[in-house]
């Protein structure tokens, strides 16, 4: 590797650079994982900052929406930049063109007012929660997508991979995770890895990062390859900005490595940058013009592995119901969660809507928490990924027999 | 001490200073502890050579940014070339006070003065992730960290909490008490205006006691309160102090507050300060401080008995920084012959140079490889700062990133030097047999000293 071929790679690390980093997880041997389970994909979206779900799928149907929100308010449906419609009710941001094109088919839905059962409006808490799948705050070091790797299927046969340069909590854990982000060159020909691979016999945590870092690469290539043979699949030509480009690429590559042989069958996405407390118009239109981007880039790329994929998309917490006095919003509860893919089960909204009605506001300031976000997982996990009700109860989502599964999402 | 004198000179410089340059070790073995404990002086940490450019220098290149958007606003097209030189030249000015930041670090003497500076830092994070930021971040560490850093913590969270840049980075700048003047007035016009708790929650949760510390949604929503009218003088300033801490009396919510129990009376700027200076000194605080700075020094699992004695330290000496480092330095659970911590690429990076014996004469050796590590230089991903543990760091892509470096900077940087006399004076006792076998095997130089690099104990501290 050069200097040169370093800073001409900073071009796609632009995208990085936004903090969207993507963790893959969970390739299953692939002679093990032929059938339908093998043909399963799930793709799980971690919005960090805690995205305000009254902008992302804005009720301006509802009677007290315009007035809590004042300047920040969303035009209505029939209004010029205004929300696109889902129902009487709700409709998404105007940024989300793909993703509402996703749900005129059927295959995109929201969740308006699910919460993880932290309250504290701490994001760093409420990460914790939303990752580790805890009922309280640092009750785990691991994530429940790691530990429910492990619940489906024998230990072993699971591989984990993450893309991003730094691993979240959300696959830390037991099941060994890769990881991949773009501007790696590493040669696979090269001899430092063979001589680091023995100098670290005695370092299990540096081996089998090296190890699996290496493995990766070689996906890498394939993906990458992939992508580019793929350049002009693009149906969204409102996607002009280069960023949005390269995010849509992001989006692409996650398609290739989970659509080639051996590929990953879950993964998980990190995109921050939401935390709006001030002039929040322009900065939630930008950061959610990349989340369609990206989600519309995935959707693409996987194609045919499209009909059996589910992406949940959550955050920490929502924001406050009021517009504060900065143009923007603060620390809340309740937000919106997304679910997408063409395994999904067509429907309105899950989960019910508490409205703006000052008497239904949690402590009178954020939308009212009326489902859990661990159910909206399980929900995912049993029914998508045929994980069992013990394991989501007790591993995976300790201590939360009492939280249901959410029935109906997919199939 | 039981510990060998060369494995505690090897630990003196590469655990609690930011790694060995050629002599360094040799230098702490007469006595090491004495090595560091000379490194603390009341003046504070060493200031960076940077432009010398203040932060009423920058927030007046903001100005003129903003005022350039404004200009552009009517003709439709807000990105004009002069917007984008704006842009561009604030975005450089953070990149110029990194490079100095990482020169400092390089080269210093005072490794140990400068890893504490760096936490402080860290602690009190403004990230230039908003544009609004980017050039106050560097004149928010040289002018309210540095000063301070073994001084007491009270004035440092005091200069933190007043400086532009933690005011805008935490959106306080603007918030208004809604029944304040400012408040009634422009309700009254139909604007919404109002508070924003973002800084005084974050001083409560993060600089101060801590999450566990038990207090609540109204204390926060209290301090913010309290805090309103803590803002920085614009463009129009009629005294010309743009750019500076201002108290504005018409945006402040008149009335006493309660915060954690205890009342505040209305007494304009002194109502938040007086908040700020118990919430210093709560026992909570020396509680969260001491387990974060046993955690960054030592292990992601410090020792309780570590974090009991930073602890006391810290009561005794009512929050004094320079007596909690004399603690920590001379605790010995500090001096532990494991070394538990992973490095941050920052971290690694600056060892490396400082192995190497070389620092970055240019931004561009600097910030992409620390952006594709994971650590975008002054770019924290939240106002919690950059992560401490290993597993945030330790990933597989972030090893690759590694070695790939590694590999590229060993040859640019090796020259006819040996390997081996490197890795020696860069890690001392420290360097295992193993590693020194596998370096004077190696088929380069090159080869050798990128073996160096991503060995077991370099990647640790």
């Amino acid at each position: 590797m050069t200097l040169t071929a370093l800073s001409r790679r900073t071009a796609l690390k632009g995208a990085l650079g936004l903090g969207i980093s993507i963790d893959f997880m969970a390739a299953r041997a692939f002679a093990d994982s032929e059938g339908a389970e093998a043909r399963k994909r799930l793709v799980v979206i971690i919005c960090r900052g805690g995205l305000d779900g009254l902008s992302l799928s804005p009720p301006v149907g509802d009677p007290h929406y315009a007035g809590l929100r004042g300047a920040i308010a969303l035009p209505g449906f029939s209004a010029s930049g205004g929300a696109l419609r889902l129902d009487d009710t709700f409709g998404l941001h105007p940024a989300m063109t793909a993703t509402h094109a996703l749900a005129l088919r059927g295959e995109a839905r929201i969740a308006p007012a699910v919460a993880t059962p932290d309250r504290e409006r701490s994001h760093f808490e409420a990460q914790d929660v939303l990752e580790s799948g805890a009922a309280v705050v640092y009750g785990t070091s691991s994530g429940w997508l790691n530990r429910g790797l492990s619940a489906m299927g024998p230990a072993g046969r699971v591989k984990a991979i993450s893309m991003g340069p730094t691993a979240p909590l959300i696959l830390r854990g037991p099941v060994e995770a890769a990881s991949w982000s773009p501007g790696g060159g590493a040669q696979l020909d090269h001899r430092l890895p063979g001589i680091l691979t023995d100098l670290y016999a005695d370092d299990p945590l540096l081996g089998q990062a090296l190890a699996a870092g290496m493995a990766t690469q070689a996906m890498a290539k394939v993906a990458q390859s992939d992508v580019a043979r793929a350049a002009t699949m693009t149906t969204n030509t409102d996607v002009a900005a280069p960023l949005q480009q390269q995010t849509r690429k992001l989006g692409a590559i996650l398609a290739a490595f989970m659509t080639q042989p051996g590929g990953q069958q879950v993964a998980a996405v990190s995109i921050d940058g939401f935390d709006s407390h001030a002039n929040q118009l322009g900065l939630i239109h930008t950061r959610l013009a990349y989340v369609d981007a990206f989600i519309d880039g995935l959707a693409s790329g996987l194609g045919t592995a499209w009909p059996n994929t589910v992406v949940v998309m959550a955050t920490e917490f929502g924001r406050t119901a009021r517009v504060n006095g900065t143009a923007g919003t603060d620390h809340g509860t309740a937000s919106t969660a997304l679910i997408l893919g063409g395994a999904i089960r067509k429907g309105g909204l899950i989960g019910d809507w508490p409205t703006l009605a000052p008497a239904k506001l949690y402590e009178s300031r954020d939308t009212a928490p009326t489902l859990d976000m661990r159910g909206l997982f399980k929900g995912v996990l049993r029914d998508h990924m045929g994980v069992d009700r013990a394991a989501l109860d007790t591993t995976v989502f300790p201590g939360s027999a009492g939280i249901a599964p959410t029935v109906g999402l997919v199939g | 001490m039981a510990l060998d004198r060369d494995l505690q000179a090897a630990i003196a410089v590469t655990r609690l200073g930011l790694g060995a340059r050629a002599g360094d070790i040799a230098a702490a073995r007469n006595d090491p502890q004495s090595a560091l404990l000379s490194q603390i002086r009341e003046s504070g940490a060493d200031q960076p050579a940077s432009s010398g450019a203040t932060s009423v220098d920058r927030f007046g290149a903001l100005l003129a940014y903003r005022q350039e958007k404004r200009d552009a606003k009517p003709a439709g097209d807000p990105k004009t070339p002069a917007v984008k030189a704006d842009i561009k030249m604030l975005r450089q000015d953070a990149g110029e006070d990194f490079l100095a930041r990482v020169r400092l670090a390089a080269v210093t003497d005072a490794g140990f003065r400068e890893r504490w500076a760096l936490f402080w830092a860290n602690h009190f994070t403004v990230s230039a992730a908003k544009i609004t930021t980017a050039g106050l971040v560097g004149p928010f560490e040289d002018e309210a960290i540095r000063p301070h850093v073994f001084g007491r913590f009270e004035d440092m969270l005091a200069a933190s909490s007043r400086h532009p840049a933690m005011l805008l980075y935490l959106d306080q700048a603007r918030s208004i008490g809604p029944d304040s003047l400012a408040g009634v007035h422009q309700s009254g016009a139909g604007k919404a205006v109002g508070l924003n708790e973002n800084l005084a929650r974050e001083i409560m949760e993060l600089h101060t006691v801590g999450l566990n510390a038990g207090y609540t949604q109204a204390d926060v929503t209290e301090f913010a309160r309290a805090m309103t009218g803590w803002s920085v003088a614009g463009r129009d300033d009629p005294q010309g102090r743009a750019g500076q801490f201002v108290f504005r009396e018409r945006a402040h919510e008149p009335g006493q507050r309660t915060i954690l129990g205890k009342r505040y009376g209305d007494d304009g700027v002194n109502q938040a300060r007086a908040v700020q200076r118990d919430l210093a000194t709560n026992p909570q605080t020396a509680r969260h401080l001491a387990t974060k700075i046993a955690l960054h020094f030592v292990a992601d699992d410090p020792p309780t008995s570590l974090v009991a004695r930073l602890q006391g330290a810290w009561t005794n000496s009512n929050g004094h920084l320079g007596e909690v480092a004399r603690a920590l330095i001379t605790a010995p659970e500090t001096w532990s012959p494991t070394a538990a911590k992973f490095k941050t690429p920052y971290e690694f990076l600056v060892s490396s140079w400082r192995a190497a014996g070389t620092s970055p004469d240019t931004i561009m050796a600097v910030a992409p490889i620390l952006s594709a590590m994971g650590q975008k230089p002054f770019s924290a991903p939240s106002p919690k700062g950059w992560p401490e543990e290993t597993a945030a760091w330790l990933a597989p892509d972030a090893v690759i990133k590694r070695m790939d470096w590694s590999e590229m900077f060993a040859a640019q940087t090796i020259g006819d030097r040996d390997p081996l006399q490197i890795a020696q004076n860069s890690l001392g006792a420290r360097l295992t047999p193993l590693t020194a076998k596998t370096i004077a095997r190696a088929e380069t130089r090159a080869e050798g000293l990128a073996i160096l690099f991503m060995s077991p104990e370099f990647q640790r501290r």
